[in-house]
């Protein structure tokens, strides 16, 4: 095997405000960051100008590792390709009935727009029965018919769905044949290809996503590559996937939907990372920034992945991506008085624009910022540089007006509020994340990234019982590290929906096998060099007549059906408290997946080793008093300045080019040598 | 000591914490997809004196807002009247007496004294919808049940739990008396489960931050939330606002039954008159208090989401003028109806009541059924008898900001429809249509929302249909000028023989052999405002979506269209419009 190791590995990611990117020379051990505005109508574009802003020479890097929001903005805002439906008789508005439900539980208003409007949805007969067994064969004619239909209004992709093709897929096949015949077209998605699971509903938006984000994530990746190439690029792009894993940009649109999520998959892959090497394998991750914060959960080392994430209101994508939860509040989020005189935190926020009074883009309602900005945990003399000349009494006065004098306390009361609050609907949303995972967050560290995460993790910590917080080299820019070290990654599904008293013994391992086979033939194909080959099983049971399944983790492929009861009553009584020895129990799905792992990266010159100083004292930047349950005066010490080992007992601030990371009173911070902040919450440890 | 209002939030915040762990351990290892994927269940915590409500979870089925409060209220003075065993430690009560707080026989409740130092500080209650408990049809839904133990198994308050361990005696009548009962231990199981982690959950609360501290809040969050919702009652203008609102029929005589409602806001209060009423009817179309004081309250939270789930929130709320009528049956009148129909028309009431007043807030009706549709019998393939539901939603009601939505789910519910493929899988059935049931929003400035247009065909073996739906009669409640929804409905089609039930929504037991097919086509929601100021475009759209007609778009809204393609008739539009 010809050595294929990169030397100059880049990691970017477009977020909706910043492209973010690093990069890594394994063989001079150089780092460079850069963080730019995204430009979001041509992704591309903030792309080069984040590599002319860290210094990149194309020519001689080996590597991109790109993750996009494209799909995810082209789908939340409904900007999409023309594209069209060819479905069962009957069925065309299966995508736009959806399951019979509302946006939220109370209030009657809410609104929904179907990925494919009504007039491209067009139907043949043809029908297939839940056995797989043909009741009405396909009218080919139908299809010819609907494919001009839909190239005369001027689709560019195109979905073929139909009933139960999870069960037998031939009408589908032979549908995108013809079409094929007639249509020449790279963007033809079935139904079954992405997700060969019953529920018309759900296959067929996890479809219409796919056929509709296509030709945008196709020409993106095109203008992107051709803009590399110019600039003397001649190493692959590949790019990440909702999965945490990544694919090569020269396929990664046939399965477009796929790469929706990916910004929040990478972050949480750069904290298992992390955790992974410095020994902590159990993290929640908590990922705060302007105006939403998302939570996950990573067990082992390895994130949680779900197969039914939902990205905005009935718009379910059922392929396995890393369960990345958002739980709401960000620093954009408004506190007001209600009219029963408590304060709330939320939900509503100032978003980036105007954004919260600090901001000085002309917000008027104190935020969560804002409070941070009254209690001297951010650095006031920032609001120097921005655009408005927003003073601090300026917002303090904004805070005991609003705030303050309904409660009955001063702008620095209020503001300590406002955090108390805030810290506790974020704990409590965390908390209902990791019980509806099954664990018990003080089991976990906290890992916190994004602006504002280290800002807030230690309060949190405390609230949840949790006794660690972790903050990483660049919480700012974790995204764009996930890239770096992301590993080739392709999951399977397969349901089976067997009893367990009459599974065939050999059943499981054949199914692991061929998936194996499966992803091993991916992963070969792709140009990378890889360290090994990690496969992980696990199977998806249920007590007969439940709905809800249970992942039960495999250490191998052929465990016998007497250990998997076994197992999976272990996992039911660990996650419920409920013992049901009586009833049988159904295995659903065997699910693998599939990791070609890279080489170990070293992220400890993350923060550049020379800018390190001897002392603690000479990091510190400057003091300040900042509010806890009362004024303290505050060592305030630069991130890149501390020396490779160090104590801080809180309170104490720790800034940094791309967040804040506050100590609170009690807590104890320390180096773990690996350029990473430990935060023993209370001081134990 | 005095409370600061940040620790009342960090309280109120606490206190919803441990009723959303409840809900959420009862969905997660509940076996009857009813709670499991519906999330028909819900549980709060309510004070030892009076059974008031101090918190609910967040994510409850809205219908239980109200109940449960009444249901534990009635099981404290049943307790302090002597007339139930007084509880130990560890002890959980069943209970699913509609007349005792309750809903339908279905929503069976466990309530837990919740102990202090030696002394019930409060209850922690859950109610759950039990897939079946007896009675004539599977399921409990029978549309000509003429009293309630037709419907199924009627249990007072007992101990099923004695200090922590399930009575097997009391469970084995139960089980005796239900289908499928050899699953229920999973859904009892779960629903003890959940009261257990409130307990676990509230008393960590109430160790942080002190039992007076707590008492305390809890008494100020009763009191705000009572000045809460006075404020948005202020955003009524004094006055007296009148609507009404139908049933189809009972399912036994078939006759409409009517709600009149007057609301009266006088000060700080909102006065529900629901005087002269329809009195209570023969067929299982009857409420009882607890579910129509609930509808009331869900109903107001709709309008008004911001209002926090505590009794102090209902204070301002009175209830008046159902003795006698339909919405306060008794003892033995049968009652399936309640949760699933009546409650929704109630609520229909409420809106048409308060849209005039608060218009930007409040929808037109929308399509206000739970669309029961019910298909049992033998499957020779599988060699088994089988019961299938099949639940639908309808359109909602145009708003001030927007057309309504289509197939949304019921008023009082949360629970998404099945997939037809599960469903074909499950049963001896062929859907031939899953679709939008056309021409069926209301016509409006903003239209309403679109119902669902379904036909199912029985493929082999025997089976018996039942129907318990309603706005089959008359269709949901257009508002401000706008036009009612399209009327749901049935139609059976046994060989080339169309048959419609005579109730219209509502028959038990038509019997279907194989290729007989059932066509429901469920409610669209009400429109809102004047469909002569839709703007043209927006019907051209609908049309080209084949939505509606051209015809319909010139009848209902005055607009003409001409052309291939079609295109706004500018001229002959405000022209017709003008009339």
């Amino acid at each position: 095997m010809t050595d294929r190791t990169p030397g100059a590995v880049v990691g970017v990611d477009v977020g909706g405000t910043f492209t973010d990117l690093v990069e890594l020379d394994q063989k001079t051990g150089r780092v460079r960051l850069s963080k730019v505005p995204s430009t979001l109508d041509n992704q591309a574009y903030g792309v080069l100008n984040a590599l002319e802003a860290a210094g990149v020479d194309l020519a001689a890097l080996d590597l991109i590792v790109h993750g996009t929001t494209t799909t995810t903005n082209a789908v939340l805002e409904r900007k999409l390709s023309r594209t069209g439906l060819i479905t069962t008789q009957g069925f065309r508005d299966v995508l736009e009935l959806g399951r019979r439900t509302r946006p939220q539980p109370y209030g009657m208003k809410g609104q929904f727009t179907p990925l494919i409007p009504r007039d491209l949805r067009l139907e043949v007969p043809e029908r297939m029965d839940a056995a797989g067994l043909v009741v009405t064969a396909l009218t080919e004619e139908a299809v010819r018919k609907a494919s001009q239909t839909l190239i005369d209004a001027g689709c560019e992709s195109v979905v073929v769905h139909f009933l139960h093709a999870y069960a037998n897929p031939a009408h589908e096949l032979r549908a995108a044949e013809i079409l094929r015949d007639i249509w020449p077209n790279t963007h033809i998605t079935m139904g079954h290809s992405l997700l060969s699971e019953s529920r018309e509903f759900e296959r067929g938006v996890t479809a219409a996503v796919n056929a509709s984000v296509q030709p945008l994530l196709d020409r993106y990746i095109q203008r992107l590559t051709d803009e590399l190439g110019q600039g003397g690029y001649t190493g692959e792009v590949l790019v990440m996937n909702g999965n945490g894993g990544m694919v090569s940009a020269r396929r990664v649109s046939q399965e477009a939907a796929k790469t929706v999520m990916s910004g929040p998959a990478s972050g949480v892959m750069a904290a298992a990372y992390t955790g992974r090497k410095a020994g902590l394998g159990n993290l929640i991750t908590y990922d705060m920034g302007g105006t939403s914060t998302d939570v996950a959960l990573i067990r082992n080392a390895e994130p949680t992945v779900s197969n039914e994430i939902e990205i905005e209101y009935a718009m379910p994508i059922h392929v396995p991506m890393v369960d990345v939860r958002t739980v709401g509040a960000g620093g954009g989020s408004i506190a007001k008085v209600n009219p029963a005189g408590l304060l709330e935190v939320g939900p509503e926020s100032a978003g980036a624009a105007p954004g919260p009074i600090c901001y000085g883009r002309g917000g008027a309602q104190p935020t969560i910022s804002d409070a941070n900005m009254v209690l001297g945990r951010l650095d006031p003399s920032r609001l120097n540089a921005v655009d408005g000349g927003i003073s601090l009494d300026h917002i303090r006065q904004i805070f005991a007006r609003e705030l303050g004098a309904p409660l009955g306390l001063d702008a620095t009361g209020a503001a300590a509020a406002v955090i108390r609050i805030a810290n506790m609907k974020m704990a409590g949303a965390i908390r209902m994340v990791s019980i509806s995972l099954g664990a018990d967050p003080r089991d976990f560290a906290l890992f916190a990234f994004g602006g504002a995460g280290p800002l807030h993790a230690s309060a949190l910590a405390r609230e949840l019982g949790i006794p660690r917080v972790m903050v990483p080299p660049r919480p700012g820019i974790t995204n764009a590290i996930g890239c770096v070290v992301a590993d080739l990654r392709h999951d399977f599904v397969r349901t089976v929906n067997t009893p367990l008293d009459s599974l065939d013994s050999t059943l499981l391992p054949s199914v692991f096998a061929a998936q194996c086979a499966e992803g091993e033939a991916l992963i070969a194909k792709e140009n990378i060099e890889i360290r090994n080959i990690k496969r992980i099983y696990s199977v998806d049971m249920q007590f007969i007549g439940q709905t809800h399944l249970l992942r039960v983790p495999l250490d191998r492929p052929d465990v016998a059906p007497a250990t998997l009861r076994q197992l999976f009553e272990e996992a039911y009584f660990n996650r419920f408290r409920v013992d049901l020895a009586d009833i049988r129990a159904n295995v659903v799905n065997a699910n693998c997946s599939v990791i070609g792992t890279r080489a170990e990266l070293d992220l400890s010159a993350l923060i550049d080793p020379a800018e390190r100083r001897e002392t603690l004292d000479a990091a510190l930047m400057t003091r300040r008093d900042v509010f806890f349950d009362d004024w303290h005066d505050t060592p305030v010490y630069w991130r890149d300045h501390l020396p490779e080992r160090f104590r801080i007992e809180g309170p104490a601030i720790i800034q940094q080019m791309d967040t804040t990371v506050l100590i609170e009173p009690g807590d104890v911070a320390a180096a773990d040598g690996q350029g990473n902040i430990l935060i023993e919450i209370g001081g134990a440890a | 000591m005095t409370l600061d209002p940040i620790t009342l939030s960090v309280i109120q915040a606490g206190l919803q914490q441990v009723c959303d762990e409840m809900d959420l351990s009862f969905s997660r290892a509940a076996f009857s997809p009813v709670i499991a994927e519906a999330n028909d269940r819900s549980d709060g915590i309510y004070s030892a004196e009076d059974g008031s409500l101090i918190a609910q979870g967040a994510g409850g089925l809205p219908v239980f807002v109200g109940t449960m409060q009444y249901s534990t209220r009635t099981l404290v003075e049943m307790i302090r009247d002597g007339k139930v065993a007084a509880p130990k430690p560890g002890d959980i009560y069943i209970v699913n007496d509609p007349y005792l707080g309750g809903t339908h026989l279905m929503d069976v409740r466990f309530a837990m004294p919740f102990y202090r130092d030696g002394q019930i500080y409060c209850w922690l209650s859950n109610t759950g919808h039990w897939p079946d408990t007896g009675g004539a049809v599977p399921g409990g839904f029978s549309a000509s049940a003429t009293a309630v133990e037709q419907e199924g198994l009627r249990l007072p308050p007992v101990r099923l739990f004695k200090q922590g361990d399930l009575d097997p005696e009391i469970y084995s009548i139960i089980t005796s008396n239900i289908r499928v009962a050899d699953q229920r231990i999973g859904d009892v199981k779960a629903q003890a489960a959940a009261l257990l982690v409130g307990e676990q959950r509230l008393n960590e609360l109430m160790d942080r931050y002190g039992d007076d501290t707590v008492t305390q809040s809890i008494a100020e969050l009763r009191r705000r939330a009572a000045v809460q919702m006075k404020a948005f009652i202020h955003e009524i203008p004094e006055g007296i606002y009148t609507a009404k609102a139908w049933i189809d029929s009972d399912g036994v005589v078939n006759e409409p039954l009517e709600i009149r409602l007057a609301v009266c806001r006088k000060g700080d209060r909102l006065t529900f008159d629901f005087s002269g009423s329809s009195a209570p009817c023969a067929g299982p179309m009857n409420s009882v208090r607890a579910t129509t004081y609930s509808s009331v309250y869900l109903a107001m939270r709709h309008i008004f989401p911001e209002v926090p789930m505590s009794a102090g929130a209902f204070e301002p709320l009175e209830i008046i003028g159902i003795d006698d009528t339909f919405l306060d049956a008794q003892y033995p009148r049968p009652v399936s109806g309640c949760a699933a129909e009546v409650s929704q028309r109630i609520a229909e009431a409420v809106f048409a009541a308060l849209v005039a007043p608060l218009p930007d807030r409040v929808t037109a009706a929308p399509a206000g059924t739970s669309g029961n549709f019910a298909l049992g019998g033998n499957d020779p393939a599988k060699r088994r008898d089988f019961v299938m539901y099949q639940i639908s939603g309808g359109g909602y009601g145009g708003n001030a900001d927007h057309d309504g939505l289509s197939n949304g789910c019921s008023t009082i519910g949360i629970s998404k429809a099945p997939p037809v493929e599960i469903m074909e899988q499950a049963f001896p059935v062929l859907y031939h249509r899953y679709s939008l049931h056309e021409g069926s929003g209301g016509a409006g400035l903003h239209r309403g929302g679109f119902g669902l247009d379904y036909e199912v065909e029985l493929r082999r073996g025997a089976a018996r249909a039942s129907f318990v739906m309603d706005h089959g009669r008359f269709g949901p409640q257009g508002v401000l000028g706008g036009r009612d929804g399209e009327v749901n409905k049935v139609t059976v089609w046994r060989g080339d023989e169309a048959y419609v039930p005579e109730h219209l929504s509502k028959e038990q037991d038509i019997p279907l052999s194989p290729g007989d097919r059932v066509h429901v086509r469920t409610p669209g929601g009400g429109g809102y405002g004047d469909p002569f100021t839709r703007p043209p475009e927006a019907v051209l759209r609908d049309v080209q979506l084949e939505r509606y007609t051209a015809e319909q778009a010139a009848a209902l809204f005055g607009v003409i269209l001409k052309g291939q393609p079609l295109v706004v008739d500018a001229d002959a539009t405000a022209q017709r419009r003008s009339h």
